[in-house]
């Protein structure tokens, strides 16, 4: 769940558009080609809601790449990062299934990965059943 | 045939041998200001005299992977010896701007942004080279952040032993069930690398982590 922090405005946020991209369109592609599309969408300003989620190796991969364009892409300062999974509290057999189904598929469908340029969102506050976005004003 | 069995036999002998007494490289990962260094520098001091690196309110004081070897561990008798690999925090942004704040001038806050997004690509690039991992929380922060999680995952993949440090437990506002509960499958230990606070605790979960390399 993304929510506006409440009682406070977006004040004088500007240019910027949320992108939703399905994991069919990253399904067929290597982990570099999808850090470089994922990158893509970041820089171009968007926040991106990514049905699915990344490897742990990608994620490392990606905070890699971006820490490499920190002071090379004029004021991006990096970005902010959240999954959000919806088998937290599954039982091992519903854990089991659900990790053959995806191995099957090619993702975890029950997650959602949220990532925005750190100019943009300030924070992502996270817990076990929601995502909180905090915009920088 | 039996001259083989026998040439094995000594060699598994000598090679356990071998094993026991050498260097378990020992790393502390964890994102920026939860007290990696501070703990690195205990347990360096504690054992050897010395100290791993500086440590600073202002984050993203380490910004290079630190060292220290054959850091020789004692607790009731038994004895490890270690290479302490301390590594910078990882972050997914880093501001430049946010160092200003601790009266930096802009040039100095610059260059330390500079270094600390370098620092960060180090830290991952080690990952591969770690024998066990202590990931250092602080207990008063929020634990669901990805960093943490994307941290553990990696370890997880590589199939390298992870143990939890709650840090800063001296803090009023520490809750350590919050940690717990994030990371059920991970022991937690709760520590003030300040004060030394439950360093017993630790050493006895590092001493039982190393069994499982």
């Amino acid at each position: 769940m993304i929510e506006k922090k409440r009682g406070k405005s977006l004040g004088k946020i500007k240019g910027f558009s949320i992108q939703f991209l399905p994991y069919s369109e990253i399904r067929d592609s290597n982990s570099d080609e999808r850090i470089k599309k994922i990158l893509e969408i970041v820089l171009n300003n968007n926040i991106l809601i990514l049905q699915g989620r990344l490897s742990s190796n990608e994620e490392a991969r990606l905070i890699g790449d971006t820490m490499a364009m920190i002071g090379h892409i004029k004021n991006f300062r990096g970005i902010e990062l959240a999954v959000i999974s919806g088998n937290n509290q599954e039982s091992i057999f519903g854990k089991m299934t659900r990790g053959i189904a995806n191995a099957l598929a090619g993702g975890d469908f029950s997650a959602i990965t949220i990532i925005g340029p750190a100019t943009i969102v300030k924070e992502m506050k996270r817990n076990p059943k929601k995502i909180e976005l905090l915009l920088n004003q | 045939m039996p001259i083989k069995i026998f040439k094995n036999f000594f060699k598994r002998i000598f090679s356990n041998l071998f094993s026991s007494k050498r260097e378990i490289k020992l790393g502390f990962y964890g994102p920026p200001n939860a007290g990696k260094t501070s703990l690195a520098n205990r347990i360096c001091k504690d054992f050897t005299g010395e100290e791993i690196g500086t440590v600073s309110k202002i984050p993203h004081e380490t910004r290079s992977v630190q060292f220290k070897e054959k850091v020789e561990i004692s607790y009731k008798g038994k004895k490890m010896v270690f290479k302490m690999i301390d590594t910078p925090g990882i972050a997914t942004k880093i501001d430049y701007e946010d160092f200003l704040k601790f009266k930096m001038s802009k040039k100095d806050a610059k260059e330390r942004a500079k270094e600390a997004t370098q620092g960060v690509i180090e830290s991952i690039k080690w990952l591969d080279d770690m024998d066990i991992v202590v990931v250092v929380l602080d207990v008063t922060e929020n634990p669901y952040n990805q960093v943490n999680i994307t941290i553990i995952g990696n370890l997880v993949a590589r199939k390298i032993p992870v143990l939890i440090v709650a840090n800063k437990i001296d803090l009023k506002k520490a809750d350590i069930k919050k940690i717990e509960a994030a990371f059920p499958e991970y022991e937690v230990v709760g520590i003030s690398a300040k004060f030394g606070d439950n360093l017993e605790e630790f050493y006895e979960s590092i001493f039982k982590l190393s069994k499982k390399i």
